[in-house]
């Protein structure tokens, strides 16, 4: 099937479910809400019209300074290197973060703010991260992906549920993004860092985590 | 995994305790850094807890940091055994997010650099697989021959190991000259080696008994593992995704996709034995087919003179006898030749650094080569997300690539194609002998660098 296909087949399945979904650069993309993801996986994986027998990738991605990135060069904003020439197709322009971010519409350069500035604690606003599922379907030939929105309150450790007993390839890839983003998957059943070692403080993937930060290297915890 | 229980033994009976045995992190027939604690019955594995992350260096951290091209160096390091796939699948994905494409004779020269890269994977991963079982002159042949195709990459990247080679939009350098000839010689060697080296295995009685049968896994479980690459071909699953999902010219070369039946390490050994054969036709093709180089300008009008003259002839305002000229760069630039450019870019000035001529040579390709290296300038690709996948030596490797319009990606995520392997590591050794641990974890051909990246 083809991206729009694809697409208009999953929001015929859950037409509450998909937020939304765009086909940027011919990746078909669907946003869904978090409550959905089980049932939507599960569809995906048995339903004769996807055959998704593949979770090629699981990831997240860390949206709270997306847009606020200011060039650290003088007029870094003029000359050829700016914007992408028109030749460039752009027929099906990428909608901006999936969880709904502020400063989805800004320039780059422009201040954004913080997902949750002006939004008082505990209110859902703009959703952080975005976890991030790859689907292939070997017998159809088609990719599809998935966007978890999460984190839309200021809560330490946003959860989804856990892919685990559909795919036996989510079992470390969930591990990998609790370890590196802090997104806890219910009904994983040992959920716990892979590549940083026990006694590591902090997500390293976050946006918060400062790129030199050192931390003092424990021994192996048995 | 519960290592401290030990179950207990009716009265009356000897008692039975299990053996928790420590492989690595630092074992010599280890390829990495890779701790795999072993609960034995005796010499029969019951239970493993396979940990990873000895190697991790941050690197999709450290690549939200750096421009575009700066990633390009740190996925040399994802898989050291053939960087040249990583800076194609790399490259391909920025370029799939900036939306252009390179042109032809550089989507051949890409095709022929990664299909030595995978060869000269394999070669590694057989040799050393065999080397583990006691066949130490196979490692030997095969590292020749490695050194033969290794040579070759120097010659066309410059370096061995940390090559560099692609660009966001093209390639660092058109392909050398001689390089059809070397290149046609070193696959014939290639060729007779992997003839010795089957000689020497294919049928040897030692080699045969400890990898048939042994780190079995079923097509299903390797699907739902997310496993591909020659270890899913080894099942029986015809998946490649050169064929699958083709990228560059793939399609247009023929080549087949070996398969096997049984799912185990013999079968591994198989599959890669006859990919390297593919990889060289895949070659050979490519070599035939890679449209012709580029047309040097012609000795009467084209008199190469040094860039620092040329400058100086503009200065005092000589333009006659320079108008028409090639200068000639500083050797540890060479490769990077004007009139071959057309053919190893695509011609997009926002993406692709200018020929040094240009650079040295007028005012406008000093601004482009600004641009693009400045502190902060660089490629900006639009707001977007991709993921491309190519194949990758040992199964599809994806970058997935988040852009937030600025000089430096937002997010990377690359897909290591042995880290799906590697969670299925528990599945292929419980049941097995110990020392079968040795062979199974020879046909993983874990790559400390992709896998904790």
């Amino acid at each position: 099937m083809n991206a729009a296909s694809l697409i208009q087949a999953v929001k015929d399945r859950f037409p509450a479910g998909v937020k939304a979904s765009h086909s940027y650069r011919g990746d078909a993309t669907v946003i869904l809400g978090r409550e959905f993801l089980l049932e939507a996986a599960r569809m995906l994986k048995e339903d004769t019209l996807f055959q998704m027998n593949f979770l090629m990738d699981l990831t997240a991605v860390d949206f709270s300074t997306f847009g606020t990135k200011r060039s650290p060069a003088f007029f870094a904003n003029s000359g050829i290197a700016v914007s992408p020439s028109p030749e460039i197709p752009d027929a099906d322009p990428w909608s901006g973060p999936p969880g709904g971010h502020p400063s989805a519409g800004a320039a780059p350069g422009t201040p954004g703010g913080h997902p949750s500035a002006g939004a008082a604690p505990g209110t859902p606003g703009p959703a952080r991260f975005v976890v991030v599922y790859h689907f292939f379907s070997l017998p159809l030939k088609h990719r599809l992906r998935l966007e978890i929105p999460v984190g839309e309150v200021e809560e330490a450790e946003p959860e989804v549920d856990s892919l685990s007993s559909l795919w036996a390839s989510a079992d470390w890839l969930e591990r990998e993004v609790w370890d590196m983003f802090g997104i806890r998957f219910r009904g994983h059943r040992h959920l716990k860092r892979i590549l940083m070692y026990e006694g590591f403080v902090g997500h390293p993937l976050r946006k918060d985590y400062p790129v030199n930060k050192r931390q003092p290297l424990i021994g192996p915890v048995n | 995994m519960d290592l401290t229980k030990t179950p207990g033994s009716p009265p009356g009976e000897p008692e039975i305790r299990e053996m928790l045995l420590n492989v690595g992190p630092a074992h010599p027939a280890m390829h990495g850094i890779i701790r795999i604690v072993t609960k034995l019955d005796g010499e029969q594995i019951v239970d493993t807890d396979v940990e990873i992350g000895y190697l991790h260096r941050g690197f999709e951290k450290m690549a939200e940091t750096v421009d575009y091209n700066g990633v390009i160096p740190y996925t040399d390091r994802l898989n050291y055994v053939s960087p040249l796939i990583n800076n194609m699948g790399y490259c391909m994905a920025v370029e799939k997010l900036l939306g252009i494409s390179v042109p032809e004779r550089c989507h051949y020269i890409r095709v022929i650099v990664s299909e030595i890269s995978r060869i000269t994977d394999h070669l590694t991963c057989v040799g050393a697989g065999a080397m583990e079982l006691g066949a130490f002159s196979v490692f030997l042949y095969m590292i020749k021959a490695r050194e033969f195709l290794w040579e070759l990459v120097e010659m066309v990247t410059g370096a061995r190991l940390t090559v560099s080679y692609c660009r966001v939009g093209g390639v660092k350098a058109d392909l050398p000259e001689g390089f059809d000839e070397r290149c046609r010689k070193a696959l014939q060697e290639t060729r007779k080696v992997l003839a010795e080296s089957d000689a020497l295995l294919t049928r040897n009685r030692i080699f045969v008994d400890r990898m048939s049968g042994t780190g079995k896994i079923s097509a299903d479980d390797a699907i739902s593992h997310g496993i591909t690459g020659p270890f899913l071909r080894s099942t029986g699953v015809e998946y490649d995704v050169r064929k699958d999902c083709p990228y560059a010219v793939y399609d247009r070369l023929q080549f087949d996709v070996p398969v096997g039946t049984r799912g185990d390490n013999y079968d591994r050994f198989l599959v890669r034995m006859e990919e390297m054969e593919q990889s060289i036709r895949i070659v050979e093709q490519a070599l035939r087919d890679i449209p012709p180089g580029p047309f040097l300008a012609h000795p009467e009008t084209g008199r190469p003179i040094p860039a620092a003259e040329m400058v100086d002839e503009g200065k005092i305002g000589n333009i006659a006898a320079i108008v028409d000229a090639r200068a000639v760069t500083d050797p540890t630039l060479e490769g990077a030749a004007k009139s071959q450019h057309p053919n190893i870019e695509a011609g997009e000035k926002r993406v692709f650094l200018p020929a040094k001529e240009d650079t040295y040579g007028n005012i406008e390709g000093l601004m482009q080569q600004f641009k693009l290296v400045m502190y902060g300038h660089g490629i900006r690709p639009p707001k977007g997300e991709v993921y491309f996948p190519v194949e990758g030596a040992n199964g599809e490797l994806g970058f997935y690539i988040v852009s937030d319009g600025t000089s430096s990606a937002y997010r990377v995520r690359v897909r290591p194609p042995c880290f799906a392997i590697m969670s299925a590591l528990p599945k292929l050794l419980i049941g097995d002998m110990i020392a079968d641990v040795t062979p199974t974890f020879g046909s993983v051909n874990m790559i400390g660098g992709e896998l904790d990246r």
